[in-house]
């Protein structure tokens, strides 16, 4: 499916606002204010961008993303400022301060935020496939696993269920190469992700995880085929994590050279470039989009960063439903 | 009415509960077409369809997760646990995502995750656990056992009702168990969780137990009342969270506890709730909480050594006698 020029200019924008918003946030993470880890999705940005842009949010596609899809979720309707509010650990965040970085939910707007066990949410959508399935509705699922992730146990007895029950679900496995430290080549024994997809009699695609417009068509003919009734398909992206696992990562690890290499394959240049060689928007109109993410940004942060932090008892109560907390046991007899 | 067994009711509650609400779903190994391992939900494929009554594959994991992602659909599923103990192979998905889920992100998993626990029937090691311990220290669960097949037709039913994740524990050494036989109400009832039940009364000493153990506590107790003991019976039936208040009433009327349970020692409820008495109703003991409980080995398979790994109606006996000495 060809894309408009609009629609590859909204690509663009998705791209931009990811990188940027990070941007910010290593910033805010620098000055201390954002407090635990720091992941960053630098030069995965066309992977999370455009396979969600392959949902179709009216029919009420569900997608859970993880750490590494930012993207992923402002493409299904998260704002800049719960982002921001959510590393924040502001009182009016998504997670009101109970969980970090991106792991925040809103089933409104189909988006469900991953736990750090990775493969436990491709079981967790499978589930959410069934009860759509179940509710005669339409829906389709998007959920993400890394190479390193492709490593659990959930993942493969998930993706085995997700084929046998043949459920609307597309798998998008991001192989950027290193999991935390560790290379693919100590993952696995394979070179290619989507080998372990044919081991469930799933179909699967190998897409370059850098070339957003790939990546999209790529989805889209997954979203197609679940929406048909043709059941779950996985999507191997193929790109490459720019920075440390999370900021204290210095990435030593890495060579220079393929940093080097990898950099010259920047998804958004890329981007860029096609639309300026194929004269599809001028280079002002390509301003525009930063200028427009500028102006978001700055407004998101100014809200998020007036937002009330909680207060200390705010960690109790809301374990169990009707639970308001209780005061902090001290000693004998307290907590009557 | 027929007296009906302890899994006819739990068969009756589910069955009940899937014709009253069409978000009840059915999902397990061999729980389709076979009926599951022990029979529970034999039938039902007929009645209710492959859609609601899932035979799936061997992947605990993949059947929890699948259940949590329904539950925050809006659908209310049941997973079976073909045994209990391999629930163990679905930890993360407990623990980590139903248990934190509200907590986490304000949306609750109404979910039954149920099977058969428990030994005596010379299961050997992964056949015969009880894993309620494992699970205690996770906030955002809870926990159901019940021993007379009333009340697990009436907590089955509370459990699918309820807005939280249950685990729902079913020993398998009464499930056919003859003896414990009840007929049922007709009407559709249901045994709120959090409550415990008194079996017994008595004023010389309190015996806190749950699951199969409340057979030995009642056999201990005819015996101790030859002796001129008379033993107050407490049924948890629910052991998180568990009835603080009817704990203490009892501890607050005998002085005197025995904390029975087939699951083994070490971390168990035992230790909890002693720790609990101790903290709030300190005052009131004439002696020590004292523990009945498993010896700390896995489940051994012959039936001499399971018979001295389980406690026995003589050790709880021991126990009483010595806390009478106080």
């Amino acid at each position: 499916m060809e894309l408009d020029k609009a629609k590859q200019l909204e690509l663009l924008f998705f791209m931009r606002l990811t990188r940027s918003l990070e941007d910010r946030l290593d910033n805010l993470y620098k000055q201390g204010k954002i407090v635990g880890g720091l992941f960053r999705s630098l030069g995965q940005e066309a992977t999370a961008v455009g396979s969600a842009y392959a949902l179709d949010r009216q029919q009420g596609d569900m997608l859970s993303p993880l750490t590494r899809d930012l993207g992923a979720l402002l493409v299904q309707g998260a704002l800049p400022r719960e982002v921001f509010a959510n590393y924040l650990w502001r009182a009016s965040s998504l997670s009101r301060g109970r969980d970090q970085n991106i792991h925040i939910t809103d089933l409104s707007r189909g988006f469900i935020g991953t736990i750090s066990p990775l493969g436990t949410l491709i079981a967790v959508m499978n589930g959410v496939m069934l009860a759509t399935r179940m509710q005669k509705k339409k829906a389709v699922g998007m959920v993400y696993i890394g190479d390193g992730g492709t490593s659990t146990g959930a993942f493969h007895e998930a993706t085995n269920f997700a084929a046998v029950q043949n459920l609307p679900l597309v798998i998008v496995g991001e192989n950027n190469s290193y999991a935390y430290t560790t290379p693919t080549t100590k993952q696995m024994r394979i070179l290619n992700l989507a080998d372990r997809a044919k081991a469930y009699g799933m179909p699967s695609e190998i897409v370059d995880g850098n070339d957003v417009l790939a990546v999209f068509s790529s989805a889209r003919r997954a979203v197609d085929r679940a929406r048909d009734g043709g059941g779950p398909t996985f999507i191997e992206a193929k790109t490459f994590r720019m920075r440390g696992h999370a900021a204290h990562d210095n990435q030593s690890y890495v060579a220079k050279e393929v940093l080097d290499q990898w950099r010259k394959r920047d998804p958004i240049a890329h981007l860029e470039r096609a639309l300026a060689e194929n004269k599809i928007a001028s280079g002002g109109e390509i301003e525009q989009v930063n200028k427009k993410v500028g102006s978001i940004l700055d407004e998101d942060l100014a809200w998020a960063e007036s937002q009330p932090s909680p207060v200390p008892e705010d960690a109790a109560g809301g374990v169990y439903a009707g639970d308001t907390g209780k005061p902090k046991a001290v000693s004998a007899g307290s907590e009557e | 009415m027929a007296a009906i067994t302890l899994l006819e009711a739990i068969r009756q509650g589910l069955w009940e509960e899937m014709e009253r609400d069409e978000r009840v779903f059915l999902l397990g190994e061999d729980i389709g077409v076979y009926g599951g391992a022990f029979k529970v939900t034999e039938g039902f494929v007929g009645r209710f369809g492959e859609e609601r009554v899932i035979d799936t594959p061997i992947s605990e994991s993949a059947i929890v997760g699948a259940a949590c992602g329904a539950a925050m659909m809006g659908m209310r599923p049941v997973a079976e646990m073909q045994f209990i103990d391999f629930i163990s192979c679905c930890f993360d998905i407990l623990r980590n995502y139903a248990a934190t889920s509200r907590y986490r992100q304000g949306i609750g998993i109404p979910m039954v995750v149920r099977g058969p626990c428990g030994g005596g029937v010379h299961g050997g090691p992964f056949h015969s656990q009880n894993v309620e311990s494992l699970f205690l220290n996770t906030p955002g669960l809870k926990m159901v056992e019940p021993s007379t097949p009333y009340d697990a037709k009436g907590l089955i039913k509370a459990a699918i009702r309820d807005e939280d994740p249950v685990l729902f524990f079913e020993h398998k050494f009464l499930y056919r168990n003859p003896k414990i036989k009840q007929e049922l109400p007709s009407d559709d009832y249901i045994v709120p969780i959090g409550k415990a039940a008194t079996l017994r009364e008595g004023r010389d000493l309190s015996i806190i137990t749950y699951g199969a153990m409340v057979y030995t506590a009642l056999d201990a107790a005819d015996k101790l009342k030859e002796e001129g003991l008379e033993a107050e019976i407490i049924d948890l039936r629910t052991l998180l969270p568990f009835d603080r208040e009817a704990i203490l009433e009892s501890v607050k009327k005998t002085s005197k506890v025995i904390i029975l349970h087939e699951a083994t020692r070490t971390g168990g409820m035992a230790g909890e709730l002693t720790a609990v008495i101790n903290e709030e109703a300190f005052e009131y003991l004439d002696g020590p909480v004292m523990r009945v409980t498993s010896i700390d080995t896995p489940v051994p398979y012959a039936p001499p050594l399971e018979e001295f790994f389980l406690p026995q109606v003589d050790d709880v006996l021991k126990a009483a006698r010595a806390l009478a000495a106080y």
